[in-house]
């Protein structure tokens, strides 16, 4: 459960992954965060001087990882919030409510687990590896080279890229149907972009393979109250992807939105 | 310390917006905290309906320069299943009394600080008279309701219009609902009118204990696709409502417009997210102060801002000033319904 207010903290560093930063923050007091769960980022300083007078709202990142009493969140600069997060500096303040939302459920013992990850979306996928124990095939996909480097977050990622630069060239859902060719009882857990996404869960639900997604949706509070990043449930109704997510299983979803993920 | 609210005794004087708080969902996120911590002295639901309502389409908030557009659609169970399963949940709620010197250690800590209940006031909205009707009937049934909150930012079906936008249309559906219950009725204002004082004393003439202020105010956003692309409109619901910062000038000028003109108790609220901004508003004429999308960026803002207000009193009374803030704009005197001890 996550403590009831956000918590002012300190930048411990700022770490270049390629394209991509990863920001550590010091948060001793923070609960363990189950793999999968998110926290609702806030620059303390000038969080509303940017583009248009933009970021107002917090911002939900994944926890990539946890490593002492420092949580890890990966960066990408797609908007005025993400970009004002981007250039902070150690010694510099956050806002951070979290640990948020249900995170991915692990997997009985003996079988094997397929982690999918796209762009940013690697993140959570980094501290699940770190809590599975069991054979675990990771297979990331970027858009570039550049972005590839991301890969680096987690242990023995098998790479594809959309240019060819690095890796398969190809989109990662290709690399995911040859493992699932050779292993039809794996387990998917997958987050990232919502159009990978949508394969991953068109994919498995072909095969009749569970796969639990992290989803992203642009979200003003992160517990459940403003009601804003609904997903259309299979069967009629909505999800909230803060308190019902953000690890969703597939079989709930008939499709990814097409709207989640849009630039924060 | 407490305040008194149409007859209700409530521990400050910050209470939440409708549909901006949902206990339920954030006792999955906070737990035992939110109940041991809960920052509102009245805790307002989220509107219920007669029939459930899914709620409009994805995507459904936009940021706006220092606020948000929601287009929500007021998704809710229905009435049925409010008083069924909603009802035990937000029954028995306690907030702790604000404290002035909390931060000092001088006050006690909020889990061992004096506990006030906080009564819950049920937002309901009809499309018609007679859907207000059976609404307001059964809050009327259920002692867990302190009070009923009217959103009357709903279009009549016939005429298409507001009904709350409408002064003649909003005092004869709330001298309607007058005689069906005994509970405190509070009609939450549309700013979306040409004359939102007006309005105010319709409802006070049709039988309002209060008046609650301002909704959201309608706001669209458009997106191109590309350069020179057409624009299309983003939210799923076409328009929406702003709130945040970005509003708060505009809701303070009218709860001053409203609080000259009637005299039962105001609820302000608009883009308040500080202590001074509460100050504001309560100097402007509110009885009371509501948090919304401050809420969003931290669940416990709205106890900041109530532990502020006490900070105030405190320090004026030390001051050798009035206890009470003066009240620069509006009205001389208390506000009837109001009593603070």
């Amino acid at each position: 459960m996550a403590p009831f207010t956000r918590r002012r903290l300190a930048v411990t560093g700022m770490d270049e992954l390629g394209a991509y930063r990863v920001l550590r923050v010091a948060d001793p007091d923070a609960p363990e965060p189950d793999p999968g769960q998110f926290a609702m980022l806030a620059a303390a300083e000038r969080w509303g001087g940017g583009d248009e007078e933009r970021p107002y709202l917090p911002r939900a990142f994944s926890i990539a990882r946890r490593v002492g009493a420092e949580s890890h969140f990966l960066l990408e600069d797609v908007g005025p919030g993400s970009r004002r997060l981007c250039e902070l500096q150690a010694g510099e303040r956050v806002w951070l409510l979290g640990p948020l939302g249900r995170g991915f459920r692990l997997p009985p013992a003996r079988r094997r687990s397929l982690l999918v990850g796209g762009g940013a979306g690697i993140a959570p996928l980094a501290i699940l590896q770190d809590g599975l124990a069991g054979e675990v095939v990771v297979l990331l996909g970027f858009r570039d080279a550049a972005r590839a480097q991301g890969a680096g977050l987690l242990d023995g990622a098998r790479v594809a890229t959309d240019d060819g630069s690095a890796g398969h060239h190809g989109p990662v859902t290709d690399l995911l149907a040859a493992e699932l060719e050779r292993d039809p009882l794996a387990l998917v857990y997958a987050c990232g972009p919502a159009p990978m996404l949508e394969a991953v869960r068109a994919m498995c639900a072909e095969r009749s393979v569970p796969a639990q997604l992290a989803l992203e949706a642009p979200m003003a509070c992160g517990f459940g109250g403003c009601f804003g990043c609904t997903v259309a449930r299979r069967g009629g109704g909505y999800l909230r992807v803060c308190v019902d997510g953000p690890v969703i299983d597939a079989e709930q979803l008939e499709h990814v939105d097409p709207h989640a993920g849009a630039p924060a | 310390m407490s305040v008194r609210f149409c007859g209700l005794e409530l521990a400050h004087r910050v209470i939440n917006g409708s549909g901006t708080f949902d206990v339920i969902a954030a006792r999955k996120a906070f737990g035992r905290a939110l109940d041991a911590e809960f920052p509102f002295a009245a805790y307002v639901s989220k509107t219920i309906t007669l029939k459930p309502r899914p709620g409009n389409p994805p995507p459904r908030l936009w940021e706006t320069p220092a606020g948000l557009i929601n287009s929500i659609g007021l998704p809710n169970a229905g009435l049925e299943a409010y008083m069924r399963s909603d009802l035990p949940q937000l029954t028995g709620l306690t907030t702790p009394a604000p404290a002035a010197d909390r931060a000092d250690g001088r006050s006690p800590p909020r889990d061992r600080a004096e506990r006030f209940p906080v009564p819950l006031i049920t937002n309901v909205m009809g499309s018609t008279a007679e859907e207000f009707a059976r609404l307001v009937e059964a809050c009327e049934t259920r002692a867990e309701i302190a009070a009923i909150e009217l959103n009357v930012s709903c279009p009549n079906v016939r005429t298409g219009l507001d009904i709350g936008a409408d002064p003649g249309q909003l005092e004869r559906v709330v001298a309607q609902l007058r005689p069906r219950t005994r509970k405190p009725l509070i009609v939450k204002l549309t700013p979306n009118t040409a004359d939102v004082a007006s309005c105010a004393a319709a409802a006070q003439a049709g039988g309002a204990d209060a008046v609650s202020l301002i909704n959201t105010l309608r706001a669209m956003a458009l997106v191109r696709s590309a350069a020179g692309a057409p624009a299309s409109a983003w939210l799923g619901g076409g328009t929406g409502g702003l709130s945040g910062p970005a509003v708060r000038a505009v809701a303070l000028a009218q709860v001053a417009t409203v609080a000259a003109r009637v005299s039962v108790p105001v609820v302000g609220m608009g883009g308040v997210e500080s202590t001074a901004h509460a100050r504001d508003m309560i100097d402007a004429g509110a009885t009371l102060v509501a948090v919304g999308t401050a809420s969003f960026r931290d669940p416990a803002a709205a106890a900041r801002i109530a532990d502020g207000l006490a900070r105030g009193r405190r320090g004026a009374a030390a001051a050798g000033a009035a206890a009470q803030p003066p009240r620069a704009v509006g009205v001389a005197g208390e506000r009837a319904g109001e009593d603070a001890k």
